[in-house]
């Protein structure tokens, strides 16, 4: 039995909409962003098994700026994520509404 | 067969370790599971003749990106509960029909729209160091150096938000 990539995809989906649950019930700005970490992970397996499936290598090059970017979110939403914190004294989002009108 | 059996064993593990990731209560045991999630995923670029790729994502993903979510978890304190009221009125049951209409959304997509079969021929394709280095500095150089813009930006960026504080905090 063959493990085409449309079997890769099918668990990149899955994993993706795990991801988005943990934004949608979780509130720590920590788990939020770790949904997010979660789900760029799940569509970059899927440019990888869509590369192997039509026999081009950009699907990894595309895969490697993802990783790039997603590195330089990282940075910057933990830095905000520990400046917040530090005025706040919390890491709910539900708590964080100074921007409100 | 090999490949059938690493997908059963790690994609169990991927699809545990999101779970453990959504639904734990400690966020260190949310970061381990994203950490099973992100080797198991590194295995499956392995399978995907992504073999460069696979090193990059344990590397920076399992190594550099969850050694600083491990350090900001330890910074504001792990032993929080997380209040688990619902604020919005009928938060969770909104977002559960959200997600399941996504899921299914996702499914129908996938089954209509997904590759289907290679369209292209010529060698399978190997994600070696050469194949990526060769591709990525002939085709997408000018991509490349903007990433590098885009990093030194992020760096700044980062340490100018833990750099500047107003007065009123220090000593706190």
């Amino acid at each position: 039995m063959m493990v085409t990539p449309g079997w890769y995809m099918a668990l990149a989906a899955a994993l993706f909409v795990i991801g988005v649950a943990g934004i949608l019930l979780r509130r720590n700005a920590l788990v939020m962003f770790m949904s997010v970490e979660l789900m760029l992970n799940a569509v970059n397996l899927t440019f990888v098994a869509a590369g192997r499936e039509l026999n081009v290598i950009d699907g990894q090059i595309s895969v490697l700026f993802v990783m790039v970017v997603a590195a330089a979110e990282v940075v910057v939403g933990l830095a905000i994520i520990v400046a917040v914190f530090r005025r706040q004294q919390t890491a709910s989002v539900d708590e964080l509404a100074e921007l409100r009108g | 067969m090999v490949e059938l059996v690493l997908f059963v064993i790690f994609g169990l593990a991927a699809f545990v370790g999101a779970i453990t990731m959504v639904g734990a209560r400690n966020a260190v045991y949310s970061a381990m599971g994203l950490m099973l999630t992100m080797f198991s995923v590194a295995v499956f670029y392995v399978s995907n003749a992504a073999h460069f790729i696979a090193v990059v994502q344990v590397i920076i993903y399992a190594g550099a990106v969850m050694t600083l979510f491990l350090f900001v978890i330890m910074l504001i304190g792990v032993d929080r509960d997380e209040d688990r009221r619902e604020a919005i009125p009928f938060h969770r049951p909104i977002a559960l029909t959200v997600l399941v209409l996504f899921g299914a959304g996702v499914l129908v997509a996938g089954r209509f729209a997904w590759v289907t079969g290679p369209v292209a021929g010529g060698d399978p394709i190997n994600g070696t160091v050469e194949a990526i280095g060769g591709e990525l500095f002939r085709t997408w150089v000018l991509p490349f150096e903007i990433t590098a813009l885009l990093l030194i930006i992020a760096a700044t960026g980062a340490i100018g938000l833990a750099l500047f504080r107003r007065d009123s905090e220090v000593g706190r």
